[in-house]
């Protein structure tokens, strides 16, 4: 369980990395926390060429307040965000959903950006970017994008982000007063890999059920206000159009019967809670 | 540092339990194979290798790290401490006495790590309570012990890092303050 063979880029400016990625595409794999990728390497289910080690690039490693949204560097540890003060006030769904996130001697070292980049099925922070309707920065040589949460996550593993491309930055929009939040995971232990998780964001004109685990990516649900009175019956529709997998460690029918289980529950709890 | 190839021999230098070391690895020589092999710190053990047992468990600048997911590399100039440093000069310190007294450990496989976690969190806060401590022995697997005597250990200690003097000297990095 040793990694395969590999060079070695610790990148000093963006452009170096950039440029770096524009050469090797798919051959390079980027390196910020190394929380999901060297895992992938000592069990040599990924063999890249080069690692580009992006975390001594300056700009990478900060927090910003932009016009009702939080700009996370890909630098940004995980456990840094768990602790920024203004978390449960501005964020109070990361603020639930972080301490979910492995364990913390994990998110000491592992990224924001790079558990987004890296996109397990079942993981919190793709959940948590969806359903707060965030987006991820992209830059390339060629220039910069951004991808809306909802469009980026796409199989397991599996991003619209391109080879040559690098995630610069996640963007989380901030709370606005009359929503309210929840989450919860379903896990064999504190810490394991979600068998399903659930993050609700409830609003005066919508509820918005991201759900991650069931299927291959995180998914979104957009139903009417939890009070309205076509609430249920168009909760019972979007659960049954999901196509929920089973695997070694839950049948598709277990999954099926604790979504249904949870989702009213989740739902109410945020819909209680919008200040 | 310039591209390295790989198998490029390439020298890194950082700081070990307070002591400045330096050691010719390759790009995909793992920390953990580092620490142990190129320097003989047998207080890095190997479990799982791919993250989940904790018993390579060290800090690197003062945040808990895996060894195992780092590669050596990653930890030029930085600084980095085992669960060696909580014991100097070979005297036990409070945790570590703690684990002792209270028989948290058995084999000992699991327990570089959990001190060096243990330690971190309680530098952090001193005030922890039995949850947040359950929460950090959760990044830990422990086959011998049941895990009671090690919260029954860390709650024993707790204490003493109210009193910064009595723990050893190393700094402990407040969250939310940068990595180098």
């Amino acid at each position: 369980m040793k990694p395969p063979p590999f060079a070695y880029l610790r990148a000093t400016n963006l452009e170096e990395a950039l440029a770096a990625l524009e050469e090797e595409g798919a051959e390079a794999r980027v390196l910020a926390g190394g929380q999901s990728l060297l895992p992938l390497l000592n069990m040599r289910l990924a063999r890249p060429r080069l690692l580009v080690d992006i975390m001594h690039i300056p700009g990478l490693a900060g927090l910003t307040r932009e016009a009702g949204a939080l700009v996370v560097g890909a630098a940004v540890r995980q456990a840094e965000l768990e602790a920024w003060p203004a978390l449960p006030r501005t964020l109070p769904l990361l603020a639930r959903l972080l301490p979910h996130v492995a364990h913390w001697q994990i998110r000491s070292r592992g990224t924001v950006c790079g558990s987004i980049a890296h996109a397990d099925p079942s993981a919190e922070l793709p959940l948590a970017l969806l359903a707060l309707e965030g987006e991820v920065r992209l830059a390339s040589r060629r220039g910069r994008r951004s991808v809306p949460a909802g469009a980026f996550f796409l199989g397991p593993l599996l991003t619209a982000r391109r080879d040559e491309e690098m995630i610069e930055a996640v963007v989380f929009p901030l709370h606005r007063p009359g929503q309210g939040y929840a989450f919860t995971e379903v896990a064999r232990r504190e810490g394991d890999f979600a068998l399903l998780a659930l993050a609700a964001v409830a609003t005066a004109e919508e509820v918005r059920l991201a759900i991650g685990g069931v299927e291959d990516r995180p998914r979104l649900l957009r139903l009417p206000p939890a009070r309205a009175s076509g609430f249920p019956a168009a909760l019972a529709a979007a659960l049954a159009s999901l196509t929920p997998r089973g695997d070694h460690h839950a049948p598709a029918s277990y999954r099926r019967a604790v979504l249904a289980a949870l989702a009213p529950r989740i739902i109410a709890e945020a819909e209680a809670c919008r200040a | 540092m310039p591209r390295l190839n790989a198998e490029d021999p390439v020298t890194v230098r950082f700081t070990l339990d307070g002591e400045a070391v330096s050691l010719t690895v390759t790009p995909r020589t793992l920390l953990s194979d580092a620490l142990r092999h190129g320097l003989g710190v047998n207080a890095v053990h190997v479990g799982c290798e791919h993250g989940v047992c904790g018993a390579c468990t060290i800090t690197i600048d003062g945040a808990p790290a895996r060894a195992c997911l780092a590669l050596a590399v990653q930890v030029e100039g930085a600084e980095l401490r085992t669960a060696r440093s909580l014991s100097p000069g070979g005297i036990p310190g409070p945790l570590p006495a703690a684990f002792a007294r209270h028989f948290a450990l058995q084999c000992g496989f699991c327990t570089p790590g959990l001190l060096v976690a243990l330690d971190a969190w309680l530098r952090r806060h001193p005030q922890a309570d039995e949850a947040a401590l359950r929460a950090v022995i959760g990044g830990h697997l422990c086959r011998c012990t049941g895990y009671a005597p090690i919260l029954a250990a860390a709650l024993a200690a707790r204490p003493a890092y109210a009193r910064p003097e009595a723990v050893s000297d190393h700094p402990g990095r407040e969250e939310g303050e940068e990595s180098s």
